[in-house]
């Protein structure tokens, strides 16, 4: 499952970034590696990009960069501390 | 003694507070420019403090130090070929395993480095205590806590940066990132490879090369060919064989592995170092932007912050800009009377004072709306406004914050393409500022409103409305277009910081303002100067011009005509008498002047010109008004005024004028294709010289100079003939 399917509210860990060279480089460098939890914080009004939590920021993405992080073990959680 | 110089650059993540700190080192002792050969500011600032004179760069504001943007290209190459004596990063206190990335690839290109932990009070709030002298020891660096917006730690960052730039030792290697067996195998051989290779002196230490050939970094590659020749080829090729080699033992590209292990050293530093004493506590920023980026509230609340910002620049600065009119004019007054009637007055007075006059006009619109801008990106809103417009300017192949300078651009160009200073993408400022004349500024409207309210009657408003829309639609066209040609490129990824809202500080807001406001007084000021005097002298030129008729003797026969009448009359007849004196030599002296410019060489211009305005339904006399609208296009208006005879001093309402223009033969469809041509030709003087500056290229200023010309004549034609051909020119 990618990141962009998931909805607000929810956490799960990276896999994979996905994309090329440049692209995957510099989402590692902010952070998204394999294991790194993100939070699904909320969709701008509409619907692109979305804003994330992970290392205890905040960070947007598109939705279709979103859609090349590779993720897994979706859960809901009510606070962020990804 | 003399005083002993320090380079200082200041290096950190974007919003881990470095420009406070600047300030608070600086004061209000700044440069603002370009970094030499590329659009990103460049700040740089000085202090003397106990016998040193401290040089402060400010580098751009990056995550990573890799090759990718320009901006990391320019802090990179500051740190290695300027050899600054100290290099500060500011370290985001609350946030430190992500700004530590950019802290471990610093400490790799071996210069003395000082962190500095900012906003440690933040920190502390949220519950994270840090541990300094571990992260000192562990680093091998130096560590002095700051408060930026407090200006608490300034004097002790002085003193450590002192003393570290005065210290005579190299800074030990021992404590670095270990990128586990199998790249470090790889980066001692190919360190050993290039030393073997090479006898002449490297540009920088060979470990760090290697990790950079490794890493496959385009700079370092060819700086290598470069310096190391004839030797480059060699190294470059073994590089590329040990890269092949890692990628295919890891499946995976080296540098990817490589961030990863660079994080991996990290996490184990943060391990050390962060103690994490509660939970956290309420997030205000957070709860702030449940509201600022709400699904439905988020819109309606950026457009009324616009739309406030709108009414702050115009109208509240439409007080100032009447004074300066005012000044402008009473110095135009006072020079004219001062100076003995000739040349020199009249290039003085209508030349020099007129013509700077309409551009520092704008100058309260510009610090008005820097003050806005710095409010907006001090208190982290801008990031908020780029992440709900983003959508909309994906469209054309923009970032988010490409809306506000867009919309900035109905107001006024100028001050509009400044405002794209805010855009990290050097290819996204471009096309950008490129586009942004098309969004019609409040200069134009007075062409329309003299127009449409002379052709269209009370369709006026709807003509207005959709030569606005006209321009939008181009607009996105056209961005289109240059983003699939020109500016070709991966549209930059949207990896964007939301960083917590802060209060701004007042002295902070100020001096982002004046530097940016400081730019468009200063050098736009000397290219307006310039143009303007051109203008002047090709519609003051040739002096003597051989009229049709001798109006100064008519002008006297009409006074001696009413004389004798006028000194017998008294009561209404004398004022009859009077007023229609006074017509008939005003209309005379209209008759001259539209003469004496049609003589002028602007004139001539304008008629050698008017064979490329005849398929767009102009004749010589808007050709002229056109070409004196390059200076300003409300100027459009008074040429105007002064061609169709209707004298010098019409405005848009005038109905003299539009009289006179519906008699000119003019039609609703050439009027119609004269508005849109007015809407996209050529910005004016003062946007030109702003794109220049904000571009530095000539190339990309001519180039908008001549695609907006061609664009323009291109959309008349099709307006006029096509209108023609379908039967609205009798409309």
């Amino acid at each position: 499952m990618n990141l962009s399917e998931l909805r607000t509210g929810q956490t799960a860990s990276v896999t994979r970034v996905g994309g090329d060279g440049p692209f995957r480089r510099r989402l590692l460098e902010m952070g998204f590696l394999t294991g790194t939890d993100v939070y699904v914080e909320k969709y701008a009004p509409l619907r692109d990009p979305i804003e994330l939590i992970l290392k205890g920021y905040h960070v947007s993405l598109r939705v279709d960069e979103a859609a090349r992080i590779q993720v897994e073990n979706v859960r809901e959680v009510k606070t962020a501390h990804a | 003694m003399p005083e002993k110089s320090i380079t200082i650059a200041l290096a950190g993540n974007p919003n881990a507070g470095k420009s406070t700190i600047f300030n608070n080192l600086t004061g209000t002792r700044q440069k603002v420019g370009n970094w030499p050969g590329v659009t990103v500011e460049k700040k740089e600032g000085h202090l003397k403090t106990n016998g040193y004179d401290l040089a402060v760069v400010d580098l751009p504001g990056t995550y990573s130090l890799t090759a990718y943007s320009i901006e990391e290209i320019v802090a990179r190459n500051f740190v290695l070929d300027e050899k600054p004596d100290v290099v500060v990063d500011i370290i985001d206190t609350s946030n430190l395993e992500r700004n530590l990335y950019l802290a471990t690839q610093l400490r790799e290109l071996d210069t003395k480095v000082i962190f500095v932990l900012n906003m440690a009070d933040l920190a502390r709030e949220r519950g994270v205590k840090i541990n300094a002298d571990k992260l000192s020891e562990l680093l091998d660096v130096p560590v002095v806590f700051t408060v930026g917006n407090r200006n608490q730690g300034t004097q002790e960052l002085l003193k450590t940066i002192i003393s570290v730039a005065e210290a005579d030792i190299d800074f030990p290697r021992t404590r670095r990132v270990y990128y586990g067996k199998d790249i470090e195998k790889a980066v001692g051989e190919l360190s050993e490879f290039i030393r073997e290779k090479t006898s002449a002196e490297l540009p920088y230490h060979i470990r760090w090369i290697a990790i950079k050939l490794l890493e496959n970094d385009r700079i370092v590659k060819e700086r290598i060919l470069q310096s190391a020749n004839p030797q480059g080829e060699a190294i470059l090729q073994e590089a590329e064989l040990k890269r092949q080699r890692l990628r295919d033992f890891f499946d995976e590209e080296p540098e990817i592995v490589m961030t990863d292990h660079r994080y991996g050293f990290i996490a184990g530093i943060v391990k050390e170092v962060v103690k994490t004493v509660s939970k956290q506590r309420v997030d205000v920023s957070r709860q702030i932007d449940q509201v600022l980026t709400n699904r439905l509230l988020g819109l309606p609340i950026f457009v009324f912050f616009i739309w406030a910002m709108f009414q702050l620049t115009f109208s509240l600065g439409a007080y100032p800009m009447d004074w300066i009119d005012a000044g402008v004019g009473w110095l135009g007054e006072g020079a004219g009377r001062i100076l003995p009637e000739g040349l020199l007055a009249d290039l003085i007075v209508n030349g020099v004072i007129a013509g700077v006059g309409s551009v520092a006009i704008f100058l309260p619109n510009i610090l008005i709306l820097f003050f806005c801008i710095a409010l907006f990106e001090d208190t982290g809103y801008m990031a908020r406004a780029a992440f709900l417009m983003d959508k909309v300017m994906h469209l054309i192949g923009l970032h988010g914050k490409s809306f506000i300078p867009m919309l900035m651009g109905f107001g006024c160009n100028a001050p509009a393409i400044m405002a794209t200073r805010t855009l990290e993408s050097e290819k996204d400022r471009i096309l950008t500022i490129l586009i942004n004349p098309l969004m019609s500024c409040s200069a134009r409207l007075p062409v329309y409103i003299l127009l449409a309210g002379a052709f269209f009657g009370a369709r006026a408003g709807n003509a207005i409305f959709s030569i606005y829309a006209l321009g939008i639609v181009l607009a996105i066209s056209v961005g289109r277009l240059f983003r699939s040609t020109l500016l070709k490129g991966k549209v930059a990824p949207f990896v964007m910081e939301l960083p917590p809202y802060r209060v701004p500080m007042f002295k902070g807001l100020l001096i982002h303002m004046w530097d940016r406001s400081k730019i468009f007084l200063k050098k736009i000021g000397g290219v307006i100067l310039i143009g303007s005097v051109i203008v002047w002298f090709l519609s003051a030129f040739p002096r003597q011009v051989q009229f049709s008729r001798d109006y100064q003797a008519e002008i006297a026969q009409i006074g001696a005509h009413y004389g004798a009448g006028i000194e017998a009359a008294h009561g209404d007849v004398l004022e009859r008498l009077v007023s229609e004196r006074d017509e008939a030599v005003s209309a005379l002296e209209t008759l001259q002047a539209k003469e004496k410019i049609e003589r002028s060489y602007i004139g001539r211009l304008g008629k050698v010109l008017s064979p490329v305005f005849a398929p767009i339904g102009m004749d010589w006399r808007g050709s002229v008004a056109i070409l004196t609208g390059f200076v300003a296009k409300e100027i459009v208006v008074s040429t105007m005024g002064v061609l169709y005879a209707a004298g010098a001093d019409e405005d848009e309402k005038s109905e003299a004028l539009k009289t006179a223009l519906k008699k000119s033969g003019m039609t609703p469809l050439s009027a119609y294709a004269m508005m849109a041509f007015v809407l996209i030709y050529v910005p004016c003087l003062a946007t030109v010289a702003v794109i220049r500056r904000e571009t530095n290229s000539w190339k990309w200023t001519i180039f908008s100079i001549a695609y907006s010309t061609t664009l323009a004549w291109i959309v008349a034609f099709i307006i006029y003939q096509g209108g023609k051909a379908i039967g609205l020119a009798v409309c």
